[in-house]
């Protein structure tokens, strides 16, 4: 079955077919994979300097008070997540998770206070079953807009600030976790300096019709290189970052997964706004005692890397199972294979001596802080 | 003796003995392989059979034996750096040396012509 005719294009693709790029499908859109570069060209540029990506496939939602009171938004979208929203500053954002009655996690998500409203970004994969979700539980309160008017594009590295400083003098004010309107080359964006690759770096909403042009000028610089999703991937793996559908879904918690740090005081038992989001008896309960396995970083002791799927057991020849590798692969920085998979209480801390099943074989491999690289986001 | 598989082996063929490698174009599709696995001196396969492993910083993909025979040496080179696999595919790069059960069945695969047809 051919369904190539079927995929989204995104208002980036006859750009990204201009630079070369190998496109594949991904949720549903045709989607460059990899450029001209190849995926460990494209990983080591990124954290050596600054790359460009095309997110656009990702949902943009704007979430608006019917009120008119951005504060009863704030308080909807806590019904939907056990994040502070209120708390929530205007022109920060926070990550956040969309969680499910069982604990499970729907999605993981960027919600933004942009002062008069709130700007959520979601997986593509989720974001019609999101954008539902939404408008079923706070449709009422809120006015919702999924905007596929908007392109989304990351520029991430160490010289990502200076490339955009050079459209957009501001951007050295701001710092990790700001989002910002601003003009970048006559079109109205909004800038939060976030990524998901470890780095330092920016996510940039851009209307579709002036995507191309304010990409054409960021690819200008000879400090940028465009990225497929193929290193996106890796570099959020050596990250430690979270990819949904693999690493986490309706299945994990944000206990279990070791989101704990997304759910703020005020959200926890106790605190001011305790509880009151979806699965919150599971998730307060599991904040307390722990969960009954974790998600852990893994590094193999050779050089074959270890993939999602690949079985985690104490010995070598693979009887006692305690978990499951649900992302890995080789991390060009890390210079060696990195993963991370769920393993049992027991066998979670960094050093355990682990063995994973490749090719009927169980290869050791070692619990691990993550992130497996340093990251350099500007506090 | 030069053939070639659909799968995008290529084999040098002499004396009964085929040197087996992935080609210019398999090596491009793949990207920068970052691993590799070889066979055992001594293994026996049948054609189709999973002789190595090559894997990119994406993904992981098998080579196939591609034609019965045993495995009479193996180049260690690959496994050390397997870049060299990506600069010289089809020289430097080459995988296995493979004593051919019935050196005829090699005059069934595609010549470079062919080969080259397939993959325009």
């Amino acid at each position: 079955m051919d369904g190539s005719s079927e995929l989204k294009k995104t208002p980036l693709h006859a750009l990204n077919l201009s630079l070369g790029a190998r496109m594949v499908p991904f949720a549903g859109y045709e989607m460059p994979v990899q450029y001209a570069a190849g995926v460990m060209k494209e990983h080591l540029h990124t954290r050596a300097s600054a790359g460009l990506f095309d997110v656009s496939h990702m949902g943009q939602v704007t979430v608006r008070a019917r009120s008119g009171d951005n504060a009863d938004a704030a308080r909807a979208l806590e019904t939907l997540v056990p994040v502070d929203v209120l708390g929530l500053g205007e022109g920060r954002q926070r990550y956040a998770l969309f969680t499910n009655d069982a604990g499970g996690i729907l999605d993981d998500l960027m919600i933004a206070n942009r002062g008069d409203h709130f700007y959520v970004v979601v997986n593509a994969a989720c974001k019609e079953a999101d954008f539902a979700h939404m408008l079923a539980k706070i449709g009422d309160t809120c006015e919702l807009t999924l905007h596929d008017d908007r392109a989304l594009i990351a520029l991430q590295g160490p010289h990502a600030e200076a490339v955009l400083a050079e459209l957009w003098a501001d951007v050295s004010s701001m710092r990790f976790m700001d989002v910002r309107a601003c003009d970048l080359h006559d079109a109205d964006c909004i800038v939060s300096r976030s990524g998901y690759t470890g780095e330092d770096g920016f996510e940039i909403s851009i209307p579709a019709s002036l995507a191309e042009a304010v990409c054409r000028r960021l690819l200008d610089h000879p400090d940028v290189l465009p990225i497929g999703l193929g290193a996106r991937d890796s570099l959020r793996l050596e990250a430690g970052l979270c990819l949904y559908g693999n690493d986490i879904d309706t299945t994990t918690t944000p206990v279990e997964a070791g989101l704990e740090w997304a759910i703020q005081k005020v959200r926890r038992t106790g605190g001011e706004r305790a509880g009151g989001f979806p699965g919150a008896a599971v998730i307060l309960r599991e904040l307390e005692n722990g969960a009954s396995r974790r998600r852990v970083g893994l590094k193999a002791e050779g050089r074959a890397p270890v993939r999602g799927g690949a079985v985690l057991a104490t010995d070598a020849e693979g009887e006692d199972v305690v978990g499951t590798v649900t992302s890995g692969g080789f991390g060009p920085n890390a210079d060696g294979p990195v993963a991370m998979g769920y393993v049992t209480k027991a066998a979670t801390a960094p050093g355990t001596q682990l063995y994973a099943g490749v090719r009927g074989k169980f290869l050791p491999i070692t619990v691990a802080a993550m992130p497996f690289v340093k990251n350099t986001f500007k506090r | 003796m030069l053939k070639f598989t659909e799968e995008h082996e290529w084999l040098k063929i002499e004396g009964g003995v085929a040197t087996v490698g992935i080609t210019v174009h398999a090596a491009e599709q793949l990207g920068d392989l970052v691993f590799v696995e070889l066979p055992e001196v001594g293994a026996t396969f049948e054609k189709g059979g999973d002789a190595a492993t090559v894997e990119s910083v994406k993904a992981a993909s098998d080579v196939y034996c591609p034609l019965d025979g045993e495995i009479v040496e193996i180049n260690e080179a690959i496994t050390a750096d397997p870049s060299l696999v990506n600069s010289d595919p089809q020289g430097a790069g080459w995988f296995f040396k493979l004593k051919l059960a019935n050196p005829a069945d090699a005059e069934a695969l595609l010549d470079e012509a062919a080969y080259k047809e397939l993959v325009g």
